[in-house]
């Protein structure tokens, strides 16, 4: 099919879709009034049924638990993917060290690092109060990471996250997830339910399973970023053939 | 008129999804297929944010704020808040097949893919 006709086509399909569309939202409430009232009953009762001050990781980490635990296993098995399609052991072997950063730029990097570390941790456990948990915690913690490469080289980047341990905590943090949910069976209860000590709303130790689940998933995106990371380098350093 | 403005932003998600699946549709290079579908996803990240949108709504973090005060829809933003850190690793999957296919291929343009014999 040539390019022209293509596009004719797919004109054809758009202009089909625009209508189709516009006749679908034309008759939604209208923008700024939303009318709930799932959200509403959501907003006003997880504070006390949950102890939890913030109602977005309550609903995605014990409310709709079993959907995010599925969310959970698309990430794992996409990394896993990643690593299955790129990761070669005999790559990069003799590669050398090359790239030395200036003292500054270490020195900056570092002090970086530490910040960055203390926030991130900050964002995965304080999920259940304030906007954070897990996943944006676990994004902070991985990409952190990366100034590693950037203030020593790809080799000591490489001594870190392409250790054992990072895959294990991956795994790890995947089937605490699913631990935790199986827990509840033994109290009799139905899979994911919120068993622990819901603790004072407001105190980091509260709203139970929830801050639970957040570390468990903060541990697994931090594991598998770190992971998405070095393969993807290992791709660049391996193409460009410098080390640092 | 005034309709049309009510469900302006509505509109908004629906162009960007087009504009993601021209893009998908007219790809020359594998690269710009894998972004183009993420500019498709991220519409409906502009469609259900905004159908939670509520004018003047606080947002459903309770630390600082009473309950009982109005606020905009959590459970969109808790479905959004799952799926951008998957797509993130969804795209990442994506371009590591396209590596694949460049090394088995030797080109990036999906015209010159020739890679199924039937």
């Amino acid at each position: 099919m040539s390019g022209a006709w293509r596009i004719r086509i797919f004109f054809l399909a758009a202009a089909g879709f625009a209508c189709l569309y516009f006749l679908a939202v034309r008759n939604l409430p209208p923008w700024g009034h939303y009318r709930g009232p799932y959200g509403d009953v959501m907003a006003t009762s997880s504070v006390f049924q949950r102890h939890t001050t913030d109602v977005v990781n309550a609903i995605d980490y014990d409310y709709r638990g079993f959907d995010t635990l599925g969310e959970e296993f698309i990430l794992f098995t996409s990394v896993l993917g990643v690593m299955l399609l790129l990761r070669d052991p005999e790559k990069n072997k003799g590669i050398s060290r090359t790239g030395n950063m200036g003292q500054a730029t270490r020195f900056g990097a570092a002090g970086s690092y530490a910040a960055l570390l203390v926030f991130g941790l900050y964002m995965t456990t304080h999920g259940q109060l304030t906007p954070g948990g897990g996943f944006q915690g676990g994004v902070i913690l991985a990409t952190a990471s990366m100034l590693i490469y950037i203030a020593e080289d790809f080799r000591v980047f490489k001594r870190i996250t392409s250790h054992p341990i990072v895959e294990a905590l991956d795994a790890l943090g995947a089937a605490g997830y699913a631990a935790i949910g199986l827990s509840a069976f033994l109290f009799s209860a139905p899979f994911l339910t919120n068993w622990m000590p819901l603790g004072k709303t407001g105190d980091v130790f509260s709203s139970g399973t929830i801050a639970a689940i957040s570390a468990c998933v903060g541990l697994e995106v931090t594991a598998a970023f770190l992971m998405l990371g070095y393969t993807y380098l290992e791709e660049i350093v391996s193409e460009t053939g410098e080390g640092g | 008129m005034s309709q049309i403005a009510h469900i302006f932003p509505f509109l908004v998600a629906g162009w960007v999804f087009l504009c993601g699946l021209y893009g998908i549709a007219t790809s020359r290079h594998l690269v710009h297929t894998v972004i183009s579908l993420a500019v498709v996803q991220t519409s409906t990240y502009v469609l259900l944010l905004n159908i939670g949108f509520r004018t003047g709504g606080a947002a459903p973090v309770f630390a600082d704020i009473s309950p009982g005060i109005t606020t905009v829809d959590p459970i969109v933003q808790a479905l959004m808040l799952t799926d951008v850190v998957v797509e993130a690793t969804v795209m990442a999957l994506l371009l590591a097949m396209v590596v694949k296919a460049y090394e088995k291929a030797g080109t990036l343009s999906p015209d010159d893919l020739r890679l199924m014999r039937g």
